[in-house]
């Protein structure tokens, strides 16, 4: 009988139809299950980046497609103050925005980690900032920016510290700070709530042991928060530096890279170049002098990664 | 030694509670804890309420700061939504923003649960590269790439057309997503599937019936957050997208109504209020998923 049985199964098996059989052949499988995502990421990311760096050597304007010009738009760049003060500024609003978000976000997710009441609901209203559209956040900016009805310097002036209106976006160096201001402001969440996570990944036994050797509270975050949090800063500090260094709708929504372009961001200038002045080869060449100092973060990112073994390896946690 | 080691925690710990292993006293709990936290609240929920507040208000209190408080007002007014809902294409905006969020949400989960599946699951040679490769497609900004990009787009004759948004979205959601999804697929007990496969089911019954429905928590979380970032885009919108009656809605706010001299602030702050509203009720509504997912990718 048992015998009977198991023929018939085998049979059973050989019978499902070639589509079945197909879809249950391994490497056919994984073929069909990766194509989707390798397809779309090859059509509309691989191939635009390379295409990117071969428009950076042409002089392709809109409705034309251009010829092969060398080094050109990169020689014509190197001459262009608007180009190196699209560079400062780019450099000088990463550093100083990173650095501020940081500080204030390890400040804030501190802040947070203590035993308080309302806890979730205080980090769900800590991230509306990070949640709500960029653009539509900075709109709000630029009205509290306004040069006449600024709320900021109403209440400076009702405070009876200041006599005039702030000139927060008329002129070069307060467009920037308020710029940087802005995108501190809009970064602080994310900052706070992914070193919230790792701050509660720390075992509180560590700071117990370090309370009955008597230390102080700087120590505690000196040789145990800040070495258990590195991790994960590290991580979050490269995504954060990326995203700062080819930032575009804060700027393009507030200043559009005015007063007379001090407030460019290479990524305005190559919308600017590109897009509405028609320039694609000039738009693409600027776009593409971001690559290097994104190639550096991205080694950063992946060796900080690969110190923590990543997720694709199986035996290791 | 144990006595010099004991006798300084002693007289904190008879003040505060000991189960919050606390060595301050509660007013300087308040100084160092409360003080500065109301402070952050404060600032970073600010501008939503100046937004709010300034889209309820009528124009003689909107420019006249010294008869009127301006933070509060005396006769709010729905006049600045009544002209945008009435007077230009919000609706429509609202409407093809919707679209595109939805349509590029459902295709970027759909092959960024197939491709997580893979390089998790099916585990071929060279899966790890794979998944090394689109993690560092998450690397690569748009505004590298909205350029040749726009060329591209113009190529296969989508220019100014909502379809070309949906199919370039997905370049940022399929890299987050499946980064996402690898990490909660990994959560799932592997013994399930070979429990599965020994019972003589197919690859494609497992996902179906058994990984699936397992990674539901997971798929809501990569779901909600490409609805959001697809809805916050705004570079490509703003350069593949010509006609007003196509563009999405930050981008709309910021060509169309933003017009001549004269701003409407009101009618300004009420679009964004407006934009910002779908994003806002959606969050909150999965605000556990969110963070949790937001914390859970950051700690993978």
């Amino acid at each position: 009988m048992s015998d009977v049985t198991a023929e018939r199964w085998v049979r059973r098996s050989q019978d499902q139809n070639w589509v079945t059989r197909l879809l249950d052949w391994k490497p056919f499988l994984v073929v069909m299950c990766l194509l989707p995502a390798v397809g779309i990421l090859t059509i509309f990311l691989t191939y635009p980046l390379g295409l990117g760096i071969w428009l950076a050597f042409t002089d392709t304007t809109i409705g034309r497609s251009g010829v092969w010009v060398g080094l050109e738009n990169f020689e014509y760049m190197m001459e262009d103050p608007i180009f190196w003060n699209a560079v400062f500024f780019s450099v000088f609003y990463t550093g100083i925005a990173t650095i501020a978000k940081f500080g204030l976000g390890l400040w804030l997710a501190l802040l947070l980690n203590n035993h308080l009441p309302f806890k979730s609901f205080l980090r769900a209203i800590i991230l509306l900032p990070w949640i709500v559209p960029t653009v539509l956040t900075a709109i709000a900016f630029w009205w509290i920016y306004n040069p006449q009805f600024s709320i900021i310097s109403w209440v400076f002036i009702e405070l009876g510290l200041r006599t005039t209106n702030i000139d927060f976006i008329n002129t070069a160096w307060p467009a920037r700070w308020s710029l940087i201001g802005a995108n501190v402001w809009r970064g602080i969440p994310f900052v706070a709530i992914s070193l919230l996570a790792g701050l509660q990944t720390i075992s509180p036994s560590l700071y117990e042991a370090a309370l009955l050797d008597g230390s102080t509270g700087w120590q505690r975050f000196r040789y145990i928060t800040f070495p258990m949090l590195l991790p994960i800063l590290a991580i979050v500090m490269t995504f954060s530096i990326i995203f700062t260094f080819t930032d575009f709708q804060l700027v393009y929504a507030i200043t559009r890279g005015g007063p007379v372009n001090s407030t460019q961001l290479l990524a305005t200038l190559a919308f600017q170049r590109g897009i509405s002045g028609g320039q694609l080869g000039e738009g693409a060449a600027i776009a593409v002098a971001m690559l290097p100092f994104l190639i550096f973060a991205t080694l950063f990112s992946y060796f900080a990664l690969a110190r923590r073994k990543w997720q694709q390896g199986e035996s290791n946690d | 030694m144990s006595t010099t080691v004991e006798a300084p925690p002693a007289p904190s710990s008879a003040t505060a509670p000991p189960e919050t292993l606390s060595w301050d006293s509660r007013s300087r709990r308040m100084v160092t804890i409360w003080v500065p936290l109301a402070c952050f609240l404060l600032i970073l929920l600010f501008p939503f309420y100046w937004m709010t507040i300034t889209a309820f208000k009528p124009n003689a209190e909107l420019y006249d700061y010294n008869t009127h408080n301006p933070f509060w007002i005396t006769s709010p007014t729905l006049d600045h939504i009544r002209l945008l809902l009435f007077n230009t294409a919000y609706p429509r905006w609202l409407m093809t923003t919707m679209i595109v969020a939805v349509c590029s949400t459902i295709l970027s989960l759909i092959a960024s649960t197939l491709a997580a599946y893979a390089i998790q699951r099916l585990r071929f040679k060279g899966s790890q590269y794979v998944g090394l490769g689109i993690y560092l497609a998450y690397l690569v900004p748009p505004s590298i790439l909205f350029i040749p990009l726009a060329t591209v787009v113009f190529q296969l004759g989508l220019f100014d057309s909502p379809i070309a948004l949906i199919l370039v979205y997905p370049t940022f959601l399929v890299p987050f997503c499946t980064w996402l999804l690898i990490g909660y697929f990994k959560s799932i007990p592997f013994e399930l599937e070979e429990c599965a496969l020994i019972d003589g089911a197919t690859r494609l019954q497992i996902l179906r019936q058994i990984t699936l429905p397992l990674a539901v928590p997971g798929l809501i979380s990569a779901g909600i957050f490409s609805f959001t970032l697809s809805w916050n885009e705004f570079i490509y919108a703003l350069a593949f997208i010509q006609s007003s009656e196509n563009k999405t809605v930050p981008v709309a706010i910021l060509t169309e109504l933003v017009t001549g001299d004269v701003y409407q602030w009101g009618a300004l702050m009420a679009g964004s209020l407006l934009g910002s509203l779908p994003v806002a009720v959606f969050y909150s509504f999965f605000v556990d998923y969110y963070v949790s997912s937001l914390t859970g990718a950051v700690k993978e």
